[in-house]
């Protein structure tokens, strides 16, 4: 096995001129995954990337693994089909906290409830950063920003009381700033078989000035002797403010949407290699005639 | 007493509920069954009970697939069916039925026949017969095979037990004996000839053509959002998912059909979905990623009269404008609009090839009138049909965009081979990697907008030219309005006319401006502003002359089309 993250470098001209701002908790996030993707095995044409928009959303140009940079809100539905269409390929769907929260917010709800073998990452510096600082869904009560300058009011999104209530198959939160842990939980988030959810909380250096990697550290805390599969359990933890848990939440084995699909019930070759039933198209028009 | 020759025109009119698209089914398959032509459509309100639905069967000597406005026998299963068609019926209409489901003052109007459906159906065991014994009655006009409709009954209601096949047959045939009856009196007189060969015909509705076509272009992910009257090529796939071994998903809007839909055709599935054009109004979005993803895909635009809800059931072609302009930016598209049944089947086999060639969406756009209509075909040429493939492996050092002479560039997929594709919404490189350079910025946009779009121009089809290429007079036509012009030519029968439909759209090929030099040129098409005379005046600088113009809802009739050109012709 190579053991070398380097290969998930790109070489690409275009991929050296990275566009986040020094110290953002971006690129600890490649290299968690760089790491990850090592110590799973993983070779680069192996694994999908597709991202929504946004700084996160630029991963794919960053890591040397296959990626789709669509648009905003809309990686999670794109990823689904690309897992259904080639399930050999691990997918990942990546994109920040308005990505998946705001924009892509339906697509999230439903694709729990599909549960196709995906893994959604959610880099969460709970503000908009691309855009230049307005509130993102997970920006706390009361933060100032230039959008909202009296200060936030709305109730904060919590995805991951969300996924544990919608019953979600893999839920889990991280800080990047704990590498080690970081690793391990995306490693079990991409090998679970169903839709996993990482909320990965990550400093904003430029425009969020209050969820600092100092704040993260002191406001989260490791989850210990937690049972994921007890799902009362795991929303009791959703819903604690401050500290944050972080680790798994919760776990819920469930059939995916490929598995599921009468595509791959006999047959489990990718999409791209199949042809046409034109025998069964016959079969039907005959019936046509006689019926 | 009322004749009828060659032609026969007969509507069955009733509540939504009441069954009329069972004694609708039950008729066209025995008809054809018994050697006639038959051609069917229906129009019908956007509720689950009650109001008036109607559906249209023309039984022919001929192969007939237009639908005429006039009624030659009415069937009404309620009382409201007569105003309803007020305009379509003249005291040539046999009404048959019940008079307590005819308005008294209409009764001087029509030729009523008197006919008791419910008296017979209560004899058999229950009013649930009677459609069946309607059926019946109209099979014995026709002098229909009583076993083949003996068989139908026998297939159609096995699954619900013995006593309710016999019942539904001895309802049958009571109708039937009583259908009999009336030409023997001399009642009715019908004159069509049957064909021998009808009987090995197919029975296809533009719906399963779709469907079926989309199959045969190697089709095998299917996304959608239930949407009138687009649902039912999903409801086809659906039901046949497990025998084509496809994905069909119900998702939880059109923005996510047409997203996952691009992320199948990426992963190099052939992905379609279908919709309508309240749904497609919102794949706008993602048609914008397609067009600078260059990511194929085949959207079935199935139009219904807007704006926002509009006519949720009745149709127009009133979304080419739509189409054509759907996405921000600029970036090539293909539009077919299917003519006829079979043109459905081909046109959407063929799509799937041109979006995996071109790399860009494919639209394939018909109407309530072309899904909801069918009629008996000969056969399907599989020959006609060839699965093309276009992706090729990745390579180390793959580039998604590379620059090539005719703005195509070499598709890969991820799964087959070693190379890394990356894909961009953003403008980019070569490689997919995001971009800001002037220069590149530049070519890019003429890669997509220019050369990839001339590259498509140049195999457009043509449009198909029927009559004489050096009339005087031509009609213009697009999509499902194909045989109701065809037919009204036919019947006007005026050398100096010719007819050039277009089933391929968009974009136009330069040279067929000639086809147009020096005629009296005539648009017909189903909306308010002549959408496609519109087209044709930017990309071609054609000028029509005359415009016949439809948007109620309803479909173009042989009859409107004749008087509307013999106005023209004077």
């Amino acid at each position: 096995m190579n053991l070398d993250p380097k290969i998930f470098e790109p070489k690409r001209p275009g991929s050296q001129d990275v566009a986040w701002c020094p110290g953002c908790g971006n690129f600890g996030i490649r290299n968690i995954l760089k790491r990850a993707f090592v110590e799973l095995g993983l070779n680069p044409w192996e694994v999908v990337i597709i991202s929504g928009i946004g700084q996160a959303a630029k991963m794919p140009h960053y890591i040397n693994v296959h990626g789709y940079h669509t648009l905003h809100g809309r990686a999670i539905p794109i990823a689904t089909a690309v897992k259904a269409s080639n399930p050999e390929l691990t997918v990942i769907a990546e994109g920040g906290d308005g990505d998946m929260y705001a924009e892509g917010g339906n697509h999230l709800i439903h694709a729990i409830r599909r549960n196709p073998n995906i893994t959604v990452l959610i880099h969460d510096n709970q503000i908009y950063g691309l855009t230049k600082g307005q509130a993102s869904p997970t920006t706390m009560l009361g933060m100032k920003t230039p959008t909202q300058p009296w200060g936030v009011f709305e109730e904060p999104f919590n995805p991951i009381a969300l996924a544990v209530a919608l019953n979600a198959s893999f839920v889990a939160r991280t800080f990047m700033g704990y590498f080690k842990e970081s690793v391990e939980i995306i490693k079990e988030a991409i090998q679970h078989k169903g839709l996993a959810i990482v909320d990965i909380l990550h400093p904003c250096v430029s425009f969020n000035k209050l969820n600092t990697y100092t704040w993260y550290r002191e406001h989260t805390y490791w989850m210990k002797d937690h049972d994921p599969y007890d799902r009362e359990e795991a929303f009791k933890r959703a819903i604690e403010k401050d500290p944050l848990p972080l680790g798994i939440f919760y776990i819920n084995k469930r059939p995916t949407f490929e598995e599921m699909s009468p595509a791959y019930k006999k047959d489990k070759t990718p999409l791209w290699k199949r042809v046409p039933k034109v025998e069964e198209i016959k079969r039907i028009l005959d019936l046509k005639r006689r019926f | 007493m009322p004749k009828f020759i060659k032609d026969v025109s007969i509507v069955l009119g009733g509540a939504a509920g009441q069954g009329i698209q069972t004694v609708e089914e039950t008729l066209t398959r025995v008809l054809k069954l018994s050697g006639y032509n038959v051609y069917a459509n229906k129009e019908y309100m956007s509720r689950v009970r009650g109001g008036v639905n109607t559906t249209e069967i023309r039984v022919s000597s001929e192969k007939v697939r237009a639908f005429v406005r006039r009624i030659d026998i009415l069937i009404p299963f309620k009382r409201g069916v007569l105003p309803w068609v007020e305009k379509r019926i003249s005291k040539n209409t046999v009404v048959l039925g019940e008079k307590e489901n005819v308005e008294e003052e209409f009764l001087e109007n029509v030729t009523f026949i008197e006919v008791p459906l419910s008296k017979i159906s209560k004899e058999v065991g229950s009013s649930l017969y009677l459609n069946t014994v309607a059926a019946g009655v109209i099979a014995g006009l026709f002098h229909a095979d009583i076993k083949v409709l003996e068989e139908y009954l026998r297939k159609r209601f096995g699954g619900k037990g013995e006593e309710i096949v016999e019942k539904n047959i001895e309802a049958a045939i009571r109708g039937y004996t009583l259908g009999r009856k009336l030409c023997e009196e001399k009642k009715v007189e019908i004159e069509v000839s049957k064909d021998e060969s009808v009987k090995d015909d197919i029975l296809l509705s533009g719906t399963e053509a779709i469907a079926l076509g989309a199959l045969a272009g190697g089709m095998n992910f299917l996304s959608f959002y239930p949407m009138s009257p687009s649902t039912g090529v999903a409801v086809f796939l659906a039901q046949h998912a497990e025998d084509f071994e496809i994905i069909v998903e119900q998702v939880e809007d059109e923005i996510s059909a047409i997203n996952m839909a691009l992320g199948a055709w990426f992963a190099g599935a052939r992905a379609m979905v279908t919709t309508s054009g309240g749904g497609f109004a919102l794949m706008t979005e993602a048609i914008s990623l397609a067009g600078m993803a260059e990511n194929p895909v085949v959207v079935h635009l199935a139009q219904r009269p807007g704006p926002a809800t509009g006519l949720p059931t009745r149709t127009m072609q009133g979304d080419l404008n739509l189409a054509l302009h759907a996405g921000h930016g600029e970036f090539p598209r293909i539009i077919l609009a299917p003519g006829t049944i079979e043109e459905a089947f081909y046109l959407t086999a063929e799509a799937f090839n041109l979006a995996d060639k071109y790399q860009v969406p494919v639209i394939i756009m018909t109407d309530e009138y072309l899904v909801d209509t069918y009629y008996n075909i000969p056969d399907i040429e599989f020959d006609r049909i060839k699965v093309e493939k276009y992706v090729v492996e990745a390579e180390e050092d793959y580039k998604r965009y590379k620059l090539t002479e005719d703005g195509i560039s070499p598709r890969a997929i991820p799964g087959y081979g070693k190379g890394i594709v990356v894909a961009n919404g953003n403008e980019h490189d070569e490689y997919g990697d995001i971009t800001e350079d002037e220069e590149l910025s530049r070519i890019m946009q003429e890669k997509r907008a220019i050369r990839k779009l001339e590259t498509i121009k140049k195999s457009a089809k043509l449009p198909k030219l029927i009559g004489d290429e050096n009339a005087r007079y031509l009609v213009i036509g697009w999509g499902s309005t194909f045989h109701v012009i065809r037919e009204a030519l036919e019947q006007l029968n005026i050398d100096d006319i010719a007819f050039l439909h277009f089933s391929w759209v968009y974009p136009l090929r330069e040279d067929i401006r000639e086809m147009f030099d020096g005629r009296v040129i005539i648009d017909i098409e189903s909306n308010v502003t002549g959408q496609f005379a519109q087209l044709l005046k930017r990309e071609l600088g054609v000028e029509v002359d005359y415009k016949i113009l439809k948007y109620d809802g309803r479909p173009f009739s042989v009859e409107e089309i004749c008087n509307a050109l013999k106005g023209v012709l004077k």
